[in-house]
Order: C-alpha cells, then sequence, then structure tokens
C-alpha cells in the first residue's frame, strides 16, 4: 500500500480530471502533475538541504548552527529566504546588465531539468526518457556556461577568475564523468535510469551495481567526478573563498546569489540520487518502500558531500587538473577493460579475476603518478625581507 | 500520444515552467527590494581597495590547450555510448574494435602527457 501511495494519489487525480477532459488533454494533464510534483519538491528539498548542512557542519566544528528561528532552527531557511528577497542588490557599474542577471536564472534551469529523470521510486519519474542518463550528463554540464557567464559580466577580477577555473575544471571532469558510467550502460543495454534500477532488483533487491569490481571502481570515479562538477569542497577552486573571495558569485547578492546557492544543492541532491540510482540499486531494498529505499540512500550520499565538506581543505588548482587527466581519466577508461572482464570470463573465475585487474589498474596509476609528485622542491629559496613587505 | 512524443512534449513544456520558475524570484525582488545605488557600492570588490586595472583582459592560453583536449576525448565518450548501449549483442570481435579504438587514444593521452601539456603553469 504504502509503496504506491503517491502513484494512487496520482490517479485518483487523473480520474476525477476524466470527468471533464478527454484523450490528449488527460495525458497532457498527467504530464503537468509530474512537473508540478518535481518543481514543488525540489524546492522544499533544497531549503532542507541547507538546513542539515548547516547543522552538521556546525556539529563537525563543534558549533549549535543555527537554532533560534524555530524549533532546532528548521525555520531558518523560510528566515533566509524573506531576507534574500528583501536584501538590495549591488551591481557594478561597469558590468554586462543582461548577462549579470541572466547568469543566476541559466543556472537554476538546468539544475531542476534533471531531477526530470531522477528515478525516485518504482514508476515514479516525472520522464522516462530512453536517453535518460546521457541527458543527465549533458544537461549537468550546461551549468558551466551560466557559471563562466556571471563571472565575465560581473567585470570584476576574482569573477572572471573564479568562472574560468570553473570551466577549465568541469570540462576536464566531464571526460571521467562520462567514461564512468559506460561499464553500466554496457552491463544494462539501456540508457533508460528507469531500467537501469531495474536491472539491480535481483537478491531481493540487493544485487547492486557497486558489487561487482567495475561497480565499484565507477562508483569511486562518479562521485569524485561528480563532487567536482557541482564545485564541492574539496573541489571548489572556482569559489574558493580564501584566494578568490567568492569566485564568481563575488558580485552576486541578495536573491541572484540565492538562485546560485539554490543551483548547487539542487544539482549536489541530484548527483547524489543518480549514485544512488547507478551504483546502489536505486529504489531497490528489501521489505521498505521504494521511494523510502530511495531517499535514503540519496541522503546518505549527500552526508558524505557534508562530512567532506566538514573535514577536507580544498585542493590547488594544479592539483585539480593534474587529478582529473592523469589518474581519474586513465582509470576510467580502464574500468571498461574491467567490465568486459568481468562479461566475458563466466562463473567466479571471472569475477575474481576482474577483481584483481581492477585493483592492479588502481595501484598501478597510483605509482606513475606519486613517481613525480614526491620529488622535493629544489628552487631557489627567498625569504622576504621587512623593507619588502 | 506515444511515449516518445509524450516524453519531449514533456520535456518542452518543462523547460519553459522552469525558465518562468527560477525568473520569478529575480522580478519579485526587483519589485520588493530597497534600491540605494552610490558610486562606491558600484565599484567592483577588491577587497575594499581602489580597483587597478580592467578585469577584461586577454587570458591565459592554458585553458584554451585544456579545452582542445577535452574536445578529443568528449567525442571519444560520445562515440562509447552507443557502442555500449549494444554491447551484448555485438559479440567479441566488436570489442576487440573498440579496445583497439580505445589504444589509440590512450596513446594520445600518453603523447599529450609526455608533451607537458597537462601540467598546470
Amino acid at each position: 500500500m504504502l509503496e504506491r501511495i503517491f502513484i494512487h494519489l496520482k490517479e485518483l487525480i487523473l480520474a476525477g480530471a476524466g470527468k471533464y477532459l478527454s484523450g490528449t488533454w488527460l495525458d497532457l494533464l498527467s504530464l503537468v502533475i509530474n512537473m508540478v510534483v518535481v518543481l514543488m519538491f525540489a524546492p522544499l528539498l533544497m531549503m532542507y538541504l541547507t538546513w542539515l548542512e548547516r547543522k552538521l557542519v556546525a556539529r563537525i566544528q563543534d558549533r549549535w548552527g543555527p537554532n533560534r528561528v524555530g524549533p532546532w532552527g528548521l525555520l531558518q531557511p523560510v528566515a533566509d529566504g524573506i531576507k534574500m528577497i528583501l536584501k538590495e542588490d549591488i551591481t557594478p557599474a561597469a558590468a554586462d546588465h543582461v548577462l549579470h542577471v541572466m547568469a543566476p536564472i541559466l543556472i537554476v534551469i538546468p539544475a531542476l531539468m534533471m531531477f526530470a529523470v531522477i528515478p525516485f521510486g518504482r514508476g515514479m519519474i516525472a520522464v522516462n526518457l530512453n536517453i535518460g542518463i546521457f541527458f543527465f550528463i549533458s544537461i549537468s554540464a550546461l551549468e558551466t556556461m551560466a557559471v563562466v557567464m556571471a563571472g565575465w559580466s560581473s567585470r570584476n577580477k576574482y569573477s572572471l577568475l573564479g568562472g574560468m577555473r570553473s570551466a577549465a575544471q568541469i570540462i576536464s571532469y566531464e571526460v571521467p564523468l562520462g567514461l564512468s558510467l559506460i561499464p553500466v550502460i554496457m552491463y544494462v543495454g539501456n540508457l533508460s535510469t528507469q531500467s537501469i534500477a531495474r536491472a539491480q532488483s535481483g537478491f531481493h533487491g540487493l544485487h547492486w551495481f557497486i558489487l561487482h569490481p567495475w561497480g565499484f571502481l565507477g562508483f569511486l570515479l562518479f562521485m569524485i567526478t561528480g563532487i567536482a562538477e557541482i564545485n564541492r569542497t574539496p573541489f571548489d577552486t572556482p569559489e574558493g573563498e580564501s584566494e578568490l573571495v567568492g569566485g564568481y558569485h563575488t558580485e552576486y547578492s541578495g536573491m541572484k546569489f540565492a538562485l546560485f546557492q539554490m543551483a548547487e544543492f539542487l544539482s549536489a541532491f541530484a548527483i547524489s540520487g543518480m549514485a544512488a540510482t547507478l551504483f546502489l540499486g536505486g529504489w531497490n531494498g528489501p521489505i521498505l518502500p521504494s521511494w523510502l529505499w530511495f531517499m535514503m540512500k540519496s541522503m546518505a550520499i549527500f552526508f558524505v558531500l557534508i562530512w567532506f565538506r566538514g573535514t577536507f581543505p580544498r585542493f590547488r588548482i594544479d592539483q585539480v587538473m593534474a587529478f582529473a587527466w592523469k589518474f581519474l581519466l586513465p582509470l576510467a577508461l580502464l574500468n571498461i577493460f574491467v567490465a568486459a572482464i568481468d562479461y566475458y570470463i563466466h562463473g567466479l573465475i571471472g569475477y575474481a579475476a576482474s577483481w584483481v585487474f581492477m585493483l592492479g589498474c588502481f595501484f598501478a596509476i597510483w605509482a606513475i603518478n606519486s613517481g613525480g609528485a614526491a620529488k622535493p622542491y629544489t628552487g631557489p629559496v627567498t625569504t622576504p625581507t621587512p623593507a619588502a613587505l | 500520444m506515444t511515449g516518445y512524443a509524450s516524453n519531449y512534449t514533456f520535456l518542452g513544456i518543462f523547460f519553459l515552467m522552469v525558465t518562468v520558475f527560477a525568473a520569478i524570484p529575480v522580478i519579485a525582488s526587483r519589485i520588493v527590494r530597497p534600491r540605494k545605488p552610490s558610486t562606491i557600492k558600484q565599484d567592483p570588490y577588491e577587497c575594499g581597495m581602489e580597483k587597478v586595472g580592467d578585469a577584461w583582459v586577454q587570458f591565459k592560453i592554458q585553458y584554451y590547450l585544456y579545452a582542445l583536449v577535452f574536445i578529443v576525448f568528449d567525442v571519444e565518450v560520445v562515440l562509447i555510448v552507443p557502442w555500449a548501449v549494444v554491447f551484448k549483442q555485438l559479440g567479441f570481435f566488436a570489442f576487440a574494435e573498440m579496445a583497439i579504438f580505445l589504444m589509440i587514444l590512450f596513446l594520445g593521452l600518453i603523447y599529450v602527457w609526455r608533451k607537458r601539456d597537462l601540467e598546470w603553469y
């Protein structure tokens, strides 16, 4: 009963509307209901994700976090929203005003479009697109356009640097992100996210792809590249406050800044949800309803993202770029061969062989990379004199 | 409506709704918020100092090199996706072909690496 509660609700509405509408209009209504549900769910989710992040980061840093507005600070996101909308908007006089206004709007569009192909439960997906996962990665990459637009149009050096870094970082991590999905697509033979979730329903819903060697490596690659794609710590060089003030959103205030925050949290949740769908079995699981399993898994991954933010220091930009091209990209290419070994050699031998091959690739590429990086600095050392300071 | 048509009708309408949804807060805040501009406020923020020079300058070539390497590998990803969908039906020969293709690209990566174009100066 609980399993299909949301589907029954929608069927009830459609049956009620069936008396007044017919054929095509009823189909359209069914689509519009899906859209409205996504558009209501996503902002509400984002409000409480910000609350959760502030609470958890506060806990990591031995603080209380928001606790004044409502019980446990639960109304804090509402108060923030009111404050943001009433705040004066300060734009540099020299900025490109049209692009400056367009950028925050354009960054929210892909963040919300991504929610259209996330399967929230058995039969609960806004649109079961036959190219679902491909749509997801192509749409998520569009966010960089808005970030570059924001950085360039502000006419501020920090903003410009942040925008350019973001572009360089996102295109570098785009390649391993796309390649980390290939083994899953090879195994499932379908690009639809609903079919990918359904393919993991064996063993009472516990046949998750992370148990395969290619799924394990793919999950690690997807998470790392996903975090880099959405510019979160430890890959938040485009908005690193210790070097670039606020990065691409230095010159944004009020509601425009809130939209950037919104896009960041929405895409963080979308990446968590997609990682849960692709590698952790999606909505599959024993006993509990499918949508509850999906939410539990994606919130667990989102918790890990917050945990990273609370504990990891930021990478330098050269480390970020080298990590993508020299470590993740070769591993993502070799992961396709890991999947092929698992497929072509049958039984337990193939499974063991692909684990060994996967671990071998991992440590080999690690060894190649650490060869050059371990060298100590041998250049000239200059100590600034008081006069030079 | 067939599944295919309804899927893309959905995306079309959803795109319009999302655009309106994203524009509403910006327009609403334009109506509600105070507006007291001044020359100091409208300067670009450079840690409180007076600004030095323009931000729109010629930029580092390194970003362009990364973009070139990116295009090669992203086209590769797009080429692999259709192959991966039919991987199980095509059999071992198609896999061997793809392996050769991947090896050639791997050589390309090694070449770029050895040419030190992946270093960030």
